[in-house]
């Protein structure tokens, strides 16, 4: 039995391209920022975004209709939408910024999703948005709280397991929280971020990668979505933190619970 | 000489205007079933550090609300304290929990809203600022506000760590929302004898999207991870979970420290996710870090290289932020530490 429309979703992933997290970065000497002139590659709570969106439509089929992945940044994040698609979105939107723009902030980001959504409405709408639970450039980990803040939706943030249940049109979130975990019940439409544990992002296969070249991008500017990306909070200075002074080696155990024992460290 | 003219000219629109408001800080005081988080005692020291009055809200069931209250009252640095009590914030949700925190502030007199990042906190708060059309600030160091611009200047981590932001929330921001990472302020001590206005606040019933179904939390008498004094933490190396618990618990024991691990060892299943120190676990400083199988990714070091000594091991990239190492297997060395540290 062919699925009624009305159960037919689509999910919308919002990816951030970031510096790689292997890179040692280091701060420009006008104190301005980091380099930036460093390996870039998809923040990873983001690739573990799309692979669940994968997932998802791995585990419904045809019930789900669309995987679309939207980023926001400077002309090269079109690489980061590529990957998304070589990991198994359908097709792209890129809000692209000037090469030297100022990295959006979270609510300006939540703010063009939102308007993003308010667009598709004619397309059937979006139902799940899943993002990472933070970027590790800026560490803020605010966009989907923000956005579902806008939208009034559910959230599920810092998800390591998603159910959905698609004739209820709800799904069973699995939740990382202080000291365990939680499980809660979200009604679709939701926004779900994810967490390290939700799974294990795939390496996107050469065909896979090939296939993605032909796999549409759509492009706007800020303006299509009325937003204005100029960053309330003002950088004032970015700085190294404070460098730790090299430590000695003991040689034996004796010599270390003796140091211990010296800095005050004994059993209680 | 700019703005002068303008100033005199019009001396009583000038005063109303530059005139600076004293802060006033709404501080989320976060608790489980009534035990209060220990983070929202360094978030009630940064709160204090605006210089202005700190009202803590206090937001759960009936037994909850009352038993933090009775501890949050003598808090130093709050001011007043506002408490919304009812079944549906029992188990909280941001869904819930928002609307709430929208009307306190909606036409209020607060310049702030702080908190502590306890994953229930990094929920809400964002979610609220949206819904006030504000920025947010998360896991802020150091801080210092400024009456005369009414604008408030923060430090924070980026990068993992590996840069320090220091960033201002401009006059234009009429409510500063940031997190306070709580191993960079000492915790609000209590004082003897305090007495501060306590006010309730209806709570808002709104139809939540979204339901609680079950929290499983993992029991522990240890110290909590990011408030303790002492962490022993293990890696992968450590080979199982029978194994990281043989090792690492009698250490931990001995030295009455928290248990922290790597991701690896999280990932391989060793230790609950909750011990994950890092960029995205948990923030440590304690008096005493000991790393036993952690070489040491950038991921890591952001979570624990404020700690005042570490001991690590000397091969590992991890001695670069350590204090002593010692080479050794960590199988012979472990056993071995704990029966010299007893004796």
């Amino acid at each position: 039995m062919r699925p009624t429309p009305s159960r037919l979703l689509n999910i919308l992933v919002p990816v951030k391209r970031a510096v790689d997290y292997a890179v040692k970065i280091r701060v420009n000497s006008s104190q301005t920022g980091v380099d930036l002139n460093v390996k870039h590659s998809m923040n990873p709570f983001d690739e573990i975004a799309v692979e669940e969106a994968v997932r998802l439509r791995e585990k419904h089929k045809s019930d789900i209709k669309s995987i679309k992945a939207f980023t926001i940044g400077p002309p090269k994040s079109v690489e980061t939408l590529r990957t998304a698609l070589a990991m198994g979105a359908d097709s792209a939107v890129h809000v692209e910024l000037p090469e030297s723009a100022p990295s959006p902030e979270p609510l300006s980001v939540a703010k063009a999703i939102r308007s993003y959504i308010g667009k598709q409405e004619s397309e059937g709408g979006v139902d799940v948005v899943i993002l990472g639970k933070q970027s590790i450039d800026d560490d803020l980990g605010q966009t989907g709280q923000m956005l579902a803040g806008l939208l009034g939706w559910g959230q599920a943030t810092y998800a390591s397991k998603v159910e959905l249940d698609l004739g209820k049109k709800e799904a069973l979130v699995t939740r990382e929280i202080d000291g365990g975990h939680e499980e809660v019940r979200v009604k679709l439409p939701m926004v779900v971020t994810t967490d390290l544990r939700l799974n294990e992002p795939r390496y996107a296969s050469l065909p896979n990668i090939m296939k993605a070249k032909k796999k549409p991008v759509e492009k706007l500017k800020p303006e299509d979505l009325g937003v204005d990306f100029t960053p309330i909070i003002e950088t004032l200075k970015v700085s190294e933190p404070p460098k730790r002074v090299g430590g000695g080696k003991v040689e034996s155990v004796d010599e270390l619970v003796e140091k211990l024992k010296e800095h005050g460290f004994t059993a209680v | 000489m700019r703005p002068r003219p303008v100033c005199f000219a019009r001396p009583l629109f000038a005063r109303a205007y530059a005139s600076p408001s004293s802060p006033h800080a709404l501080l989320f005081l976060d608790h489980r079933k009534g035990v209060i988080d220990p983070g929202s005692l360094s978030a009630l020291t940064a709160a204090s550090q605006l210089g202005g009055q700190v009202t803590g809200l206090v937001v759960g069931a009936n037994d909850h609300v009352s038993s933090v209250l009775e501890k949050a009252k003598s808090l130093k640095g709050l001011t007043s304290l506002l408490h919304s009590t009812s079944d549906i914030y029992a188990e909280p949700l941001p869904e819930t929990i928002s609307p709430l925190l929208e009307k306190i502030l909606s036409g209020s007199e607060y310049t702030h809203v702080v908190s502590t990042p306890s994953s229930l906190a990094k929920s809400i708060l964002p979610r609220v600022a949206a819904k006030l059309d504000v920025p947010a600030v998360s896991e802020i160091t150091s801080l210092e506000h400024d009456s005369a611009s009414n604008s408030t200047t923060f430090t924070r981590p980026i990068y993992a760590g590996n840069a320090i932001a220091t960033v201002r929330l401009p006059s234009t921001v009429p409510v500063k929302f940031f997190t306070v990472r709580g191993t960079s302020f000492d915790a609000a001590p209590s004082e003897d004898g305090k007495d501060i206005p306590v006010q309730a606040v209806d709570p808002v019933e709104v139809s939540s999207p979204t339901q609680h179904v079950s929290t499983k939390i993992a029991k522990s008498d240890r110290p909590e991870l990011s408030v303790a004094s002492r962490v022993v933490s293990g890696g992968r190396p450590l080979k199982n979970a029978e194994t990281f618990a043989a090792i690492l618990y009698p250490l931990a024991d001995a030295l009455g420290a928290a248990v922290g691990a790597s991701r690896a060892a999280v990932d391989a299943g060793y230790a609950d996710n909750s011990l994950q120190v890092g960029q995205t676990g948990k923030a440590v400083a304690p008096e005493l870090y000991i790393a036993l199988g952690i070489s040491g990714a950038i991921q890591h070091l952001a979570g624990m290289k404020d700690s005042k000594l570490i001991v690590a091991d000397p091969d590992a990239p991890i001695f670069q932020v350590a204090d002593i190492g010692l080479v050794g297997d960590l199988f012979e060395v472990v056993p071995q530490m704990v029966e010299k540290l007893k004796q």
